[in-house]
């Protein structure tokens, strides 16, 4: 996981690459890849975003920085992803939609991978009304699609979307969300095609709890042959609690858990074993699905039950870690 | 006017038919318009589209209709305002996340386009939304920009937004623009400045 470089010098991508990230590496040799979520801290001390980095270092091929995510404020995408660069760490920077005009996120996207940045998230974003700041002014300036259209004009043309040149251009492998599981169902895999058409180079999915739901979605992936043109990295995570499941369920948005893992989750006698073995058996179910690239791992401020998952579930094989 | 706008995705065939009789109209008075002055006729033009399209659509004159390819739901009355598929936060039932009362516009767009001849045009990505130009009648210029393409000046100037977004460019021209704003011109990013006289304060 520990590139040599922590903040490499302004080089060309190997042959056949956008980028030097170690993700792109792992995904066009044709290995599972394994990324996670790394919770921001509420704070200013640069320890407690290595603290969460370190179980999860040893275990994935680059961890995700969120960017408000729940449009609560902790520590920004861009700061966390810098700080991981410079421990030789390799981020995904998560970008929303929701909080910056185009102006700061071209900006942005320039000094993120002058930071070492090498892969990006590119985001809607939740609405304002469900974090912690409701009265905030929503931007939403871009939206997910037109932000990987900029970003890859800014990496391919060499161009601001004003036109202005851009010298050195930023070298990013570039990511999208999917959400396979929630309405409106039919359409889900024709809007993965328009990101694919956007630029989009890989998938990083929100949590998939349905199997067949998700099995359903990849035929008609399958079908659109999109498989063979993104990398898809389906989302998974731990229940901590029956209870938990059903907050998350009608509070957060785009959650989609089936009544039957809800029932799993009450009828155990140590529910967050039990959330544990459930996610575990998901990433094996996952990994038999024709089409899947690997896996992502998301649970909130729990990094070393994360790499406990990752390491049990079996997907890091015969890797060096 | 939110029974209207769903009764006017309902008809999306037909409301497309209409708004290609109406595109065909301007374009073939493009002369007319260029002679009177498109400035001149501007306020009116832009006052007639704002309430039509308000009663039909529940429009919010951003200047840069993409009804055509959004299966004749507005994207502006999306609460993110998205212009190319809805979120990752549809509810059940295919609600709306931040206004759970009311239908996912994109999730109705996409049905809208099932039942249109080029409803096939959901699938081009669009650029966002030009800020400067709301309010203003995206009648004129889309077929400002239709009579510029019959008279091939697609050679002639072409904004890196254009280059950047060809499909919107074909399929809804007044998103991703080829000839200049004439009001806007002296606007324009593409020339250098010096360095001492950038614009505003900023």
């Amino acid at each position: 996981m520990i590139d040599t470089n922590a903040i490499p010098a302004y080089t060309p991508p190997p042959e056949g690459h956008v980028s030097h990230s170690r993700l792109e590496r792992v995904l066009r040799s044709g290995r599972f890849a394994i990324t996670a979520e790394l919770n921001p801290p509420d704070s200013a001390d640069p320890a407690d975003v290595y603290e969460a980095a370190q179980p999860l270092a040893e275990v994935v091929d680059a961890i995700n920085a969120t960017d408000a995510s729940g449009a609560n404020c902790h520590m920004s995408s861009i700061g966390i992803s810098a700080l991981l660069t410079r421990a030789g760490y390799s981020p995904v920077y998560q970008i929303s939609c929701r909080d910056r005009n185009r102006i700061a996120i071209q900006g942005d996207v320039l000094g993120a991978a002058a930071m070492g940045v090498s892969n990006v998230l590119c985001l809607t974003g939740d609405g304002v009304g469900v974090g912690d700041q409701p009265g905030a002014k929503p931007v939403f300036d871009f939206d997910s699609l037109s932000l990987l259209r900029t970003i890859r004009t800014m990496r391919d043309d060499k161009l601001f979307l004003s036109g202005r040149k851009i010298s050195n251009p930023p070298q990013l492998f570039l990511g999208a969300a999917e959400n396979p599981c929630i309405e409106p169902y039919d359409w889900r895999p024709e809007r993965l095609a328009k990101k694919v058409a956007a630029g989009a180079e890989f998938i990083q999915t929100n949590y998939i709890y349905d199997i067949p739901l998700f099995e359903k979605f990849m035929a008609r992936v399958r079908d659109l042959g999109l498989d063979k043109k993104v990398f898809i990295l389906p989302g998974v995570g731990p229940l901590a609690s029956a209870r938990a499941a059903r907050w998350m369920r009608s509070n957060v948005p785009g959650i989609h858990i089936p009544d039957a893992v809800i029932h799993r989750m009450e009828s155990a006698e140590k529910p967050s074993a039990e959330g544990k073995k459930i996610c575990i058996e998901l990433i094996q179910q996952i990994r038999e699905i024709a089409g899947v690239s690997g896996v992502h791992v998301m649970a909130y401020r729990k990094e070393h039950q994360v790499s406990e998952i990752i390491q049990e579930s079996g997907v890091l094989g015969a890797r060096v870690k | 006017m939110y029974r209207v706008r769903l009764f006017s995705i309902r008809h999306s065939r037909s409301f497309e038919w209409i708004y290609h009789r109406v595109e065909q109209a301007l374009v073939a008075l493009d002369p007319v318009l260029s002679r009177i002055g498109y400035q001149r006729v501007e306020r009116p033009v832009a006052l007639v589209e704002k309430v039509v399209k308000s009663v039909l659509f529940d429009c919010k004159m951003c200047g840069q209709c993409v009804l055509s390819s959004t299966g004749m739901s507005c994207p502006m009355n999306c609460p993110k305002q998205l212009r190319n598929g809805p979120c990752g936060g549809v509810r059940s039932g295919a609600y709306c996340e931040v206004k759970p009362e009311m239908k996912c516009v994109w999730s109705l767009a996409w049905d809208g386009a099932s039942r249109m001849k080029n409803g096939a045009q959901i699938a081009e990505v669009l650029p966002p939304v030009e800020r400067n130009l709301e309010g203003s009648s995206s009648w004129l210029r889309v077929s400002r920009e239709k009579a510029a393409q019959l008279r091939e000046a697609h050679e002639a100037r072409r904004t890196t937004i254009a280059k950047a977004f060809p499909g919107a460019r074909k399929v809804e021209p007044s998103t991703a623009p080829l000839v200049e704003e004439p009001e806007a011109a002296h606007l324009d990013p593409t020339i250098d400045r010096p360095a001492g006289a950038k614009g505003g304060q900023g």
